[in-house]
């Protein structure tokens, strides 16, 4: 891989876009790569827009910010789209040509007519995946829905490998060396609590990652 | 907390280094905690919160010996004041709102000689309010007296807070040094660092290596209190704040070397005789040095200045440099351009200078932006 990939993760605080990346980002940095991880949101919190934004190259990235033209984009929840809780409209804005979309939702949702049409001049690829339904069935809690998110990612490209993302979640939640905002902190706690070991919470997450790959679907438009 | 021991600056700066992959502000902790700091005094604003809560994650660990949180910003930076007076090495951080709110208290540090290290973690101060980056209070920050350093990446971040003190504590400087870095774009972003083991310690800062009279049983603070300038309108009161401050001005002048020393050159070059230069500091130089390998893939004539020291400014280093250049881009995250006016301010033929392009309220600077200038000075 000599290209890099920019990919756009949009959701609401709270729904875990910002430990995603992070976990995303630290993957890529196991295996070699060099990555970015920044987060964008404003001073409101639970149900605001909030965006994170992984670029992964084999070079130097020396790129800062929000992600203005991704090759994916990973909606983490059907409000981005229905209410606009976004940085940039239409939800896709910037996606480069043949670029990757995946959306949270149990069914595809009702795009209007001109995006589609925006959509298919991109030969963009749109994926649909019950993220948060998946969450709650196999890993027992919504707060895994960040997780099914990346699953739904390596189901349609394999931009890390699952080894890689295994070890990027067990240095999140496992090891001491991490220290969060005060808010993503007590959501950790309540986590390690609700799994009571991080063992187990770690493998939880995984078998949500596994099976989530397995249920992204693509919508032909 | 891991059993420390101090080592001269050189064995800890050259160390070899393990690469992190953490945020800028876990840089800022992973400084402190190798930079002997006694005190830590501590007020939130977004996007500075996580770097001074980490900063008492060290106090809790036993690294710092003092640490709290003061009423707003104006009490923590006379706080810290009052700690330097008192002969510790000091850290706080602010930034954007936080930063004008204390803005008494630089002009103060400087005047009083205090050699403190405070990170700005800019963000926007304009109304309507916002806490995205822009560097905008860097332009109100010029003339305080305290030398600026700007940091473009997590790496600078952490390296600049850990020298500053080695440039901040030497006799013939002994002023402020503040260490700006652009929020969000490099506090919250994940990147790798190298970092030097965590065993080894600076050593502690020495109180009587102060060039004004040291506060202890022989100058209690009343006598350094008696009989102030202020209470006296005589000739000698006013020649003596009028060459105090030339001695502040001079100050920063005699720090040049010490930042030659410990961080390298007060600019940094790439392609410096290119027809077109980018001049830029902070995160615009990482915008640039995109919109840099973009315009030399389609075969123009571009070269990058990254500015590591705003105070004191590289004057000559920039007048030649602008002299060779045929056209000069100042790419900038403010409404107002400060830079482009301190470039102006030392070039010889400021007809060449293309003071933008800028974003400011938050988000980020596409390099095409810069590519459109470069194309338009290439006609």
């Amino acid at each position: 891989m000599n290209k890099k990939i920019s990919i756009r993760m949009s959701g609401l605080g709270g729904q875990g876009v910002v430990t995603a990346a992070h976990i995303l980002g630290s993957a890529a940095t196991e295996e070699g790569k060099n990555s970015t991880v920044n987060p964008f949101f404003g001073a409101e919190k639970r149900l605001a827009p909030a965006e994170s934004y992984v670029r992964i190259s084999d070079e130097t990235i020396h790129e800062r910010g929000e992600i203005l033209f991704p090759d994916i984009i990973m909606i983490f929840h059907p409000h981005v789209i229905t209410l606009g809780k976004c940085y940039t409209m239409p939800f896709f804005e910037g996606l480069q040509k043949d670029g990757i979309i995946i959306v949270n939702s149990d069914e595809p949702l009702m795009l209007q007519k001109d995006d589609l049409e925006k959509l298919a001049e991109l030969n963009a690829k749109l994926y649909y995946i019950p993220a948060t339904q998946l969450a709650i069935d196999v890993g027992g809690t919504d707060l895994s829905t960040n997780m099914s998110m990346l699953g739904g990612l390596l189901g349609v490209t394999k931009v890390v490998s699952y080894d890689a993302l295994r070890d990027a979640l067990a240095e999140r939640f496992g090891g001491g060396k991490f220290v969060a905002s005060a808010t993503t902190a007590a959501l950790d706690d309540a986590l390690k609590g609700k799994y009571e070991k991080v063992a187990q919470l770690i493998e939880k997450n995984m078998e949500v990652v596994e099976q989530a790959s397995k249920f992204v679907t693509e919508y032909k438009y | 907390m891991i059993e420390q021991r101090v080592v001269e600056p050189p064995q800890l700066f050259e160390a070899e280094k393990e690469t992190q992959f953490i945020t800028g502000s876990e840089a800022v902790r992973e400084a402190i905690r190798r930079a002997n700091v006694e005190m830590a005094i501590s007020y939130p604003i977004t996007p500075q919160s996580e770097s001074m809560h980490l900063v008492g994650d060290l106090f809790a660990e036993g690294y710092i010996k003092e640490y709290f949180r003061g009423e707003n910003e104006f009490a923590v930076m006379s706080s810290v004041a009052g700690a330097a007076m008192g002969g510790v090495r000091v850290f706080t951080a602010t930034g954007g709102p936080g930063t004008l709110r204390a803005f008494e208290a630089f002009s103060t540090w400087a005047g009083a000689r205090l050699p403190i290290v405070c990170a700005f973690m800019t963000r926007g101060i304009n109304s309507p309010l916002t806490i995205q980056p822009d560097t905008i209070e860097m332009a109100f920050m010029l003339d305080t007296g305290i030398i600026m350093l700007h940091a473009e990446t997590a790496q600078d971040l952490h390296d600049m807070i850990l020298r500053s003190f080695m440039i901040a504590e030497q006799t013939e400087v002994h002023i402020p040094v503040g260490v700006f870095v652009d929020g969000f774009f490099v506090t919250h972003t994940r990147d790798k660092v190298d970092i030097a083991p965590a065993d080894m310690k600076l050593p502690p800062y020495d109180p009587y290596s102060s060039p004004v009279p040291v506060m202890d049983m022989e100058n209690v603070p009343f006598r350094q209190m008696r009989d102030p300038f202020v209470m006296k309108s005589n000739y000698v009161s006013y020649s003596a704040h009028a060459s105090w401050q030339q001695e502040v001005m001079a100050a920063a002048e005699r720090a040049r070397k010490y930042i030659h020393q410990y961080l390298g050159d007060l600019i940094e070059t790439e392609y410096p005789d290119a027809d077109i230069l980018l001049i830029a500091s902070g995160t615009a130089v990482s915008q640039s040095r995109e919109a840099m390998a973009m315009a030399r893939s389609e075969g123009f004539s571009v070269g990058l200045v990254k500015i590591k020291s705003i105070r004191p400014f590289p004057e000559k280093e920039i007048r030649e440099l602008v002299r060779n250049a045929k056209a000069v881009i100042v790419p900038e995250f403010n409404r107002v351009g400060w830079l482009a006016r301190e470039i102006k301010s030392v070039a010889e033929d400021t007809t060449k200078i293309v003071a933008g392009p800028r974003v400011y309220g938050g988000m980020t600077m596409p390099p095409n932006m810069i590519m459109d200038e470069i194309r338009r000075c290439s006609i």
